[in-house]
């Protein structure tokens, strides 16, 4: 099978900063894969090179084959490469309806999909249980609902790589339940690229670890492994559970 | 009179020019650089320091200079004032917001534009220089009033530029304008500092314009090119930047003086306007400019 | 907008328009003169709001879009003795030129740099004005002759001097791009437009390249005010520099701001509501700009919804 996205010697530097510094990465189709690693890692950098929010210092971006690394963002996200942004950036003076009309109408003039908006609006909508708030302004929903929002979009835009910046920050544990059944789903039909720091959702969740340090990639392997991986207790793991 | 001669009174005129150009967009410069607020008013405070200085020197009898130094006072602290309570009242409460800050200096700008129309009047008033000695050179005699307004422009940019660079002032204000919020955090008072920055601004250009005054007549509709080539300066200057700004205004000052030998003024003012335009849009951060924070 | 009905917000706009026709059968004379003027002006303010309003870009230089169509109209019409309808093409293509050309380069900026851009380029456009005053009058303006502005259709000829004509005129035009501006923002051309507005970033990250979408906003928003000032051309006869001066890049931003800035029926009102203000106190002031300045300052700071948008935002929420 050939992978889905890969990269090679991705790197960005800020001043001095190596953010991100010489990844090699390679996802698979229809995988679930966590990004681990202390804050400021790299991760929201590593996750933003590859949707092109920001543009690497060198190294190259693959994507199903093609070279993307010159590709402005909004061209990714045609070919199917969706984020959700780390801080909660829905549209706070539209509705929940509003919000997801943008992503199914963009997916519309694609060609990607057929059928009427509100259709396509409300089966996102349903898909994340928020149907019985799409009246409501997005700005006035609570914090769980505006990431689950923020998920509708991401899921609306029919992506093929879905790219999630923790987003069960800030969730209350019933949340999380759903969230997990939620991202499953996604994965049917898409690959799952999560940023997460909630370990128990991330063993449940990924089928493979990616853990990052210092920008750089400091082990990969299916969950039991990188549980064993000293080194990943000591970067991480340890710090993080005490 | 042979082409060098002709080129040093140009030269001596576009001196004169660049001196009052440095003055007012330093009041531009410094009320962007710290509130970065846009104040389309500041042409404005230009005019209204002129017909103020028409006023108070032409209500003291007696020798022009008496008059000339009591309007050289008066004129920019009330205009100062005039400053501070627009400050107050309207810039304070749109939280320095710079969209909300541009449409209300516009409004500024038509009110006291109106003001002076109806209490002034639309005639173009002279101001007598406080004195008349001219320097004589070799080709032609020079006003020596014209000469010291450049030395006294001269002064006052050196003066600011040590205030802004030795003293605690300076050091609260570029902390301001740093970043406001951590400025207030360590307890500086923001609100009393934009309030004299932009009071300050408003008073170099209504200097500048007492300055003037004696050698082009107070006007209700003179601001308007001063706050052009203000803008222009600044923007060639890179915004916030002192040295930049006064640059920026010897090469404008000068420019136009000896570009519109050759050129209709029109013409010059188009070119100059379309040249800032591209800077703006091609390079944000001015000629002279550092990259921006 | 929140879950407008189609149907009513249709009805509303079609009776806006039903009332203004019905207006002209008892306008006083006088009045009925202001309200052309007022509809005609009120497409500018259209204009500019489908730019500040919906997508929340601050030009301080829509007096050059204007001024392209009042003087591509009303140029050709003098010089070149084209008939009405051309003229008003020529005006409206003008004026999209234009705006395609200020779009590339100023939509480079943004914020306040976009304001101090645009309204340079105007300066620049009102300079070349005065330059060219050989062709274009200069300051004084040139006046279009009654002769040059009848319009002839088969048989029947429309004399735009005729008070009645030129009511319906403005109307007409005023009727046409309310309705396509109503049509552009219920669509999804406008509802990109308005989450650009909320949060450009975001809206790449949807899919959307929103440079060409905020330059066929800009192009759509020149051509608007271009119509609107051929048609002022054409129905009044004059053109002149004034109206590329800076104080016609500020009108319509206050029409806009005073009416209610993204709202559709906005800008007729706060166009009338501006001028019949300044026509009701120009019986004892003529301190036209006070009124405009004093406008401006009250309006940002404590009404900056406008009329239109504090209803909408307090009783009708479902007003487009
Ligand atoms: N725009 C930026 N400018 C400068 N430094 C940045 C920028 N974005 C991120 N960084 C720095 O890069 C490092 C990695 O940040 P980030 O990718 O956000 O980490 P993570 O998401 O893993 O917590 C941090 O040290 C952060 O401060
Ligand atoms: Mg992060």
């Amino acid at each position: 099978m050939t992978p889905l996205l890969t990269t090679k010697g991705l790197s960005r530097h800020f001043g001095g900063l190596r953010a991100v510094d010489g990844v090699d990465f390679t996802l698979m189709p229809g995988e679930i894969r966590a990004i681990i690693g202390p804050n400021g890692a790299g991760k929201t950098t590593f996750v933003s090179l590859l949707s092109g929010r920001i543009r690497p210092s060198s190294g190259m971006v693959v994507f199903d084959g093609a070279d993307i690394t010159a590709m402005p963002a909004y061209k990714r996200v045609r070919l199917g490469v969706a984020y959700t942004f780390q801080i909660t950036s829905v549209f706070a003076n539209l509705t929940a309806f509003d919000n997801v009309a943008l992503p199914v109408q963009r997916t519309l003039t694609d060609g990607r999909t057929k059928g009427q908006v509100r259709s396509g609006v409300m089966a996102a909508l349903e898909r994340t249980g928020l149907a019985e708030r799409a009246g409501t302004l997005a700005g006035q929903l609570s914090y769980g609902h505006q990431r689950l929002l923020e998920v509708a979009m991401g899921l609306a835009l029919k992506p093929r790589l879905l790219i999630l910046d923790e987003p069960t920050q800030g969730l209350a544990d019933s949340e999380i339940d759903n969230f997990i059944t939620l991202v499953r789903e996604i994965a049917r039909d898409a690959a799952v690229l999560l940023i997460e720091h909630n370990m128990p959702v991330v063993m449940q969740l990924a089928g493979r670890i990616t853990v990052f340090n210092s920008g750089k990639i400091l082990a990969e392997g299916t969950p039991g492994e990188i549980r064993a991986n000293a080194e990943v207790q000591d970067a991480y793991l340890g710090a993080a559970h005490g | 009179m042979h082409f060098g001669p002709h080129l040093l009174l140009a030269a001596l005129e576009g001196l004169v020019t660049s001196a009052v150009l440095a003055l007012t967009a330093l009041g531009l410069s410094l009320v962007f650089g710290v509130m970065r607020v846009v104040n389309v008013a500041h042409g404005e405070f230009f005019m209204l320091g002129a017909v103020l200085a028409w006023a108070v020197s032409t209500a003291i009898s007696g020798h022009p200079a008496v008059g000339f130094v009591a309007a050289l006072v008066i004129a920019p602290l009330l205009v100062g004032l005039v400053a501070l309570v627009a400050e107050r009242l309207v810039l304070r409460r749109l939280n320095y917001n710079p969209e909300g800050t541009i449409v209300a200096t516009i409004g500024m700008l038509y009110i006291i534009q109106q003001l002076a129309l109806t209490f002034y009047g639309p005639e173009a008033r002279p101001v007598e220089p406080p004195f008349s000695y001219r320097i004589l050179l070799p080709w032609f005699g020079y006003s020596g009033y014209k000469l010291s307004v450049v030395a006294a422009s001269a002064i006052l940019l050196v003066i600011t530029w040590l205030v802004l660079t030795r003293t605690r002032i300076g050091l609260i204000m570029r902390a301001t304008q740093y970043d406001r919020e951590t400025a207030q955090a360590f307890g500086i008072p923001v609100e009393r500092v934009y309030a004299g920055v932009f009071a300050v601004g408003a008073m170099l250009a209504a200097i500048a314009a007492v300055l003037i005054v004696p050698i082009s007549q107070a006007h209700y509709l003179m601001g308007q090119d001063p706050l052009l080539l203000s803008f222009i300066v600044v923007i060639i200057g890179g915004l916030g930047s002192l040295r930049g700004t006064v640059v920026a205004a010897i090469l404008i000052g000068l420019s136009d003086g000896i570009i519109s030998m050759f050129f209709s003024p029109t013409l010059a003012k188009i070119i100059a306007t379309l040249v800032v335009a591209m800077v703006l849009v091609f390079r944000p951060q001015g000629l002279f400019g550092t990259t921006p924070r | 907008m929140r879950n407008a009905s189609p149907a009513k917000t249709y009805a509303l706009h079609i009776s806006v328009i039903a009332l203004l026709f019905a207006l002209n059968f008892v306008l006083p004379d006088y009045h009925q003169g202001l309200f052309a003027r007022i509809m005609a002006l009120a497409v500018f303010a259209m204009g500019y709001n489908l730019l500040f309003g919906y997508v929340g870009l601050l030009s301080l230089g829509h007096a050059m879009f204007f001024s392209a169509g009042l003087y591509g109209a009303g140029l050709t019409v003098y010089h070149l003795g084209w008939g009405v309808p051309e003229a008003f093409v020529a005006g409206v293509a003008c004026g999209a030129l234009l705006a395609l050309v200020i779009g590339l380069l100023a939509l480079r900026t943004s914020g306040v740099a976009f304001m101090i851009v645009t309204m340079m380029f105007a300066q620049v456009f009102y300079l070349l004005i005065l330059y060219f005053a050989a062709w274009t009058g200069g300051d004084q303006g040139l006046v279009i002759q009654q002769a040059s502005r009848v319009i002839a259709i088969g048989g029947a000829s429309f004399d735009l001097t005729d008070p009645t004509v030129r009511y319906m005129s403005a109307l007409a035009l005023f009727s046409i791009i309310l309705l396509v501006t109503l049509a552009v923002v219920c669509s999804r051309f406008g509802r990109v437009l308005v989450a650009i507005r909320e949060n450009e970033e975001r809206t790449k990250m949807l899919g959307y390249d929103t440079v060409a979408n905020k330059l066929t906003a800009v192009v759509a928003s020149g051509a608007i005010c271009a119509a609107s000032g051929a048609a002022y051309a054409l129905l009044f006869g004059y053109v002149g520099s004034s109206f590329a001066s800076v104080q016609y890049s500020i009108l319509p931003l206050l029409w806009v701001l005073l009416g209610g800035a993204a709202t559709t029926l906005g800008p007729l009102i706060g166009t009338l509501f501006m001028y019949y203000v300044t026509d009701i106190t120009s019986g004892f002031t003529s301190a036209y700009l006070l009124i405009v300045g004093v406008a401006l300052i009250l309006l940002v700071l404590f009404f900056p919804k406008g009329i239109l948008g504090s209803i909408r935002e307090r009783w009708l929420r479902w007003l487009p």
